[in-house]
């Protein structure tokens, strides 16, 4: 794939890859003569996300999009490949920096219970990055910058004095944000933000989502493992499987005429909220183990088109009619069925 | 007569500043074979009310007045040795997290055939033979060969389904289901959902699904309950409840969930959140976030009131409107 | 200073402190131990007598019983020794000597237990591999065994004339050096599980420095078991103490902890003069059992599943 970065793209990863080693220690290995064991968490991934649009990953778990995730803002390095802010590689930089490029993109987590050092004030959280970025310098400068992200967050600015514990799940991730918003980022990685959310919190934060980026004209990476959040946020997604890209695409040509048996499986398997329709055919079978992926099409074992060259040769990403990239032989040798719309018009 | 009455139960926790009430006054029925939702989010109390079925309360919890009823005899104060017994052959439970459910030093094999041993009083020859038809009905390929294996040998969608195996092998008459697919994939979900729904209905056995997510709901259930603070809300047939929900609850929680196809710019959203166990305001629980509460509202409790194709806690319906 | 009756008001309030004002245990352990720190801190006021200073003895007065037995004297509440010391006053200075030691030993302990801890625990590799083999061969001594051994290599390093004066500290470094393994492992453990939380990857995320997410971050979160350790620690490190005293390589008789006193006047136990060994092995016992009373509920009241 020749690399391109339009100016239209605020960021752009090249073929990353990640591999860890999860072997057993050394002294197991040599006394039960066991090999090394790898796991590649991602596989040779490219894509690149529009400036000002939210690019979204789908896929359960195991297909290695958080580790996406975390690649990108530097906490693994990549065992190969580039990635490409605004141009510039930070490839392999540390997290945090270079100051001047990290702070403009930034990350919130899944967890809302976790994400936050419980024994800190709310303000000391908020106020880290302002510091360490140099933002504010006396404290009266992080008190009132404090008091107005969480206005804008929708949280009382009186409530910086709290600790994260008398605080409720949503308003937990509405803190995350705004630790997140104090460098202004352009970029904002979100790691499964509502997965840990009751419906009706979740709406509230995606809601939240949406204005700011608006207000602040932000790009959004947005990782989840539902496809119904996805549809409501997402611009662009990219379907994971097991470390490989398996399809990738404007949202509309996805959901509407999906090109990859495993995305039409996860289309199928979201519930719907209709009472009586068809009963939705489960497809069978679960993610195989990471450390040891079927040769060939890594989704052959639950494909129901598989033929023997996916049994042996792993497919490529290629354009389709609507508009996406799918790596998918059955696409590529047309014999994917056209797809009955299931969704809710 | 119901297979299951709950009767105006209410299930307190006491603490140093004075008692928590959980499940407020929640009255349900279930028939035979019948698969109720019920449905609420987190601090709800629809795991509590789970948990007051099968008499699992924590303590210091307990069920302070009120009566949870099995086939028209009370089963909430039994002695601690006769609710064991119902527990497993009366009532099957199945848990949100496959991993904990099942004993990681037994076999799958013991852990079946232990069950119905106890409950059924088959002699191991026999319980063995089942145990292999059981895991075989559940989907596992390889029944016999799986049957000598340990928990931690299975994937995530296994165990739940040996899960399912476990409850039902006693063949209990209801099964209480605390969030059975939460922590599974959503590929995953749609099989074991399939499963549960395919083999209740083949032994007529009932369910009470506990969940937060109304898809599931939407897939499997016949009717369903929707709690709020504590409370029943709203109840009736899951056609009616979803398409043409009574409660402004209700409304809000099937407006806000995102469904793919929609194109709206905004989620519709109830503001603010669930009030606390603490302090129960007077009046309706919902009344801060309805946009639809009248001045009452804030003062008067809503009863449940026949509405619909069931019941409805709202002002806004029966004779107080 | 608005917020102080409040303040104060939540403090009396809290789970915690109602749970001290519920167990009398606890209650009768922390005024039996604040009586003793009391005396200890105040025994030159307190004290009838200064037991060390040659000109106050009164060699008449030795080898007096308790002053309710026959032959007391209501000068010498709990009787004299051979010397004419005044044994209330003997125990009120010797018990400033255990409690110095054992506190300055525990702190020593803690802060390089916590210390070590973290840098394992927060660097693993090499460094947690080295650290943790380290802590488990001084686990497989009898403490007092290696306190014993840091103690002997201590005095021999210094020349015999400066023994006597540097006892404390080599006490006090012979007893932290061996019990700071228990806080390094507990630290540690925690440390590995707080690493990988999300607030972690957060703080790396914005550009915190790995000391500072140490010190700033993992430290406050781990800190919980610390407290209780070091009470319960502390009654070892002061029974320690008064074993190596006993057994002579302690303090010495012209500084005597309570162990010094016990090995003195044990040497007259089957002459009769029993006052001089067991109110001094009656005070340590005290002193160790409400210590353990206490980090008993202080373990108790902190660990959130029996609240």
């Amino acid at each position: 794939m020749t690399p391109q970065i339009t100016p239209d793209d605020i960021l752009s990863v090249q073929n990353i890859s990640k591999r860890f080693d999860v072997s057993e220690p050394f002294l197991n290995r040599l006394l039960e003569r066991r090999p090394r064991r790898i796991l590649t968490a991602v596989n040779d991934i490219s894509f690149d996300v529009p400036r000002g649009k939210t690019f979204a990953v789908v896929g359960e778990s195991g297909c290695g999009k958080s580790t996406v995730a975390r690649l990108l803002m530097g906490l693994h390095s990549p065992s190969g490949g580039t990635i490409r802010f605004e141009g510039d590689d930070i490839t392999h930089m540390p997290p945090g920096k270079p100051a001047a490029l990290r702070r403009r993109m930034q990350m919130i987590f899944q967890d809302p219970y976790a994400s936050l050092n419980p024994r800190w004030r709310v303000r000391d959280i908020i106020g880290e990055p302002l510091k360490n970025f140099g933002i504010c310098k006396t404290r009266a400068e992080v008190t009132r910058e404090v008091e107005k992200l969480l206005s804008q967050v929708g949280l009382n600015p009186a409530d910086a004095k709290k600790f994260p514990h008398e605080f409720s799940g949503g308003q937990r991730q509405r803190l995350s944000i705004a630790r997140a918003l104090t460098t202004r980022p352009e970029l904002l990685i979100c790691d499964e933000p509502t997965s840990a959310l009751d419906v009706s919190v979740q709406s509230q934060i995606l809601n939240l989502m949406k204005d700011l980026q608006d207000e602040f004209n932000m790009s959004y990476i947005f990782i989840s493992h539902d496809l119904a959040v996805v549809w409501y946020m997402a611009d662009v997604l990219a379907v994971m499987y097991l470390g490989k890209i398996v399809e990738v695409g404007p949202k509309e040509e996805i959901f509407g005429n999906p090109q990859h048996p495993y995305t039409r499986l996860l289309m199928e398997t979201v519930p719907k909220l209709t009472v009586g329709g068809a009963e939705r055919a489960p497809v069978a079978g679960e993610v195989p183990n990471p450390i040891s992926p079927p040769p060939g099409c890594a989704f052959h074992p639950r494909c129901p088109m598989a033929n023997d060259t996916c049994r042996s040769v792993a497919p490529a990403l290629n354009l389709r009619e609507g508009g996406q990239k799918s790596a998918c032989h059955a696409a590529d040798e047309g014999r994917l069925k056209p797809w009955l719309r299931l969704a809710a018009e | 007569m119901s297979l299951l009455e709950l009767d105006n139960i209410v299930v307190e926790f006491p603490t140093r500043r004075g008692p928590l009430e959980a499940v407020k006054g929640l009255s349900l029925d279930l028939d035979e074979g019948e698969i109720l939702g019920l449905v609420g989010e987190s601090g709800a109390g629809k795991s509590i009310t789970g948990a007051a079925i099968t008499g699992l309360i924590e303590p210091p919890g307990l069920i302070r007045s009120g009566e949870v009823r099995l086939r028209g005899a009370r089963i909430d104060n039994l002695p601690a040795d006769k609710m064991r017994r119902i527990r497993g052959k009366e009532i099957g439970a199945i848990f949100q997290d496959p991993l904990t459910s099942l004993n990681p030093v037994y076999t799958v094999g013991e852990q079946l055939i232990d069950t119905m041993r106890v409950h059924l009083g088959l002699d191991q020859k026999t319980a063995r033979q089942r145990a292999i038809d059981w895991l075989a009905e559940v989907g596992i390929p390889a029944p016999e060969a799986r049957l000598d294996q340990y928990p931690h040998q299975f994937s995530g969608g296994m165990r739940q389904r040996v899960v399912i195996a476990l409850a039902l092998c006693a063949e209990p008459k209801l099964i209480i289901a605390d969030e059975p697919t939460t922590a599974l994939d959503v590929s995953v979900q749609a099989q074991i959902l399939s499963l549960l729904k395919r083999l209740c209905r083949e032994n007529g056995t009932a369910v009470v699904l506990v969940t937060h997510d109304m898809g599931v709901i939407a897939e499997t259930a016949d009717r369903v309950a929707v709690m709020y603070a504590g409370r029943l809300v709203e109840i009736g047939d899951v056609k009616q409840v979803i398409e043409e929900p009574l409660h402004p609850y209700t409304r809000g929680l099937m407006a806000s969930i995102p469904q793919i196809g929609i194109r709206d710019r905004r989620l519709t959203q109830i503001e603010c959140a669930m009030p606390g166990l603490r302090n129960p305001a007077p009046g309706c629980a919902f009344a801060p976030r309805c946009p639809r509460a009248m001045d009452h509202c804030h003062s008067i409790r809503p009863a449940p009131q026949d509405a619909g194709t069931g019941q409805v806690a709202c002002h806004l319906y029966g004779e107080t409107s | 200073m608005s917020n102080f009756m409040p303040m104060l008001y939540a403090f009396w309030d809290s789970d915690i402190t109602y749970s001290f004002r519920k167990s009398r245990v606890a209650v009768i352990s922390a005024l039996v131990l604040l009586a003793m720190f009391l005396t200890a801190i105040f025994a030159p006021s307190l004290a009838p007598q200064d037991p060390f200073n040659i000109a106050e003895l009164d060699l008449f007065d030795s080898e007096l019983p308790p002053a309710w037995a026959e032959g007391g004297s209501a000068a010498y509440l709990l009787g004299t020794d051979t010397q004419a010391r005044d044994v209330l006053s003997s125990i009120m200075y010797g018990m400033r000597i255990s409690l110095l030691v054992g506190f300055a030993s525990v702190i020593l302990a803690a802060v390089m237990g916590v210390a070590l801890g973290l840098l394992g625990g927060f660097l693993g590799g090499i460094v947690d591999a080295v650290l943790m083999r380290i802590a488990d061969v001084l686990l497989s001594f009898p403490p007092i065994l290696v306190a014993l051994l840091i103690n002997g290599i201590l005095r021999g390093a210094l020349p015999s004339s400066a023994q006597a004066e540097s006892a404390l500290i080599v006490l006090i470094l012979s007893i932290g050096l061996t019990n700071w393994v228990q806080y390094a492992r507990t630290v540690r453990g925690s440390t590995m599980v707080e690493r990988r939380k999300e607030y972690i990857e957060a703080a790396r995320t914005l550009g915190t420095g790995k000391l500072a997410i140490m010190i700033k971050h993992i430290l406050p979160n781990v800190l919980g078991p610390v407290l209780v350790i070091a009470t319960i620690n502390l009654g070892m490190a002061v029974l320690t103490e008064a074993t190596l005293s006993f057994l002579g390589v302690g303090m010495p008789p012209t500084q005597p902890s309570l162990g010094t006193l016990i090995q003195i006047g044990n040497e007259f136990l089957f002459s009769g003069i029993w006052w001089v060994v067991v109110f001094p092995a009656a005070a340590l016992a005290i002193l160790v059992l409400a210590v353990n009373l206490l980090g008993d509920w202080l373990r108790d009241a902190l660990n959130p599943k029996l609240r």
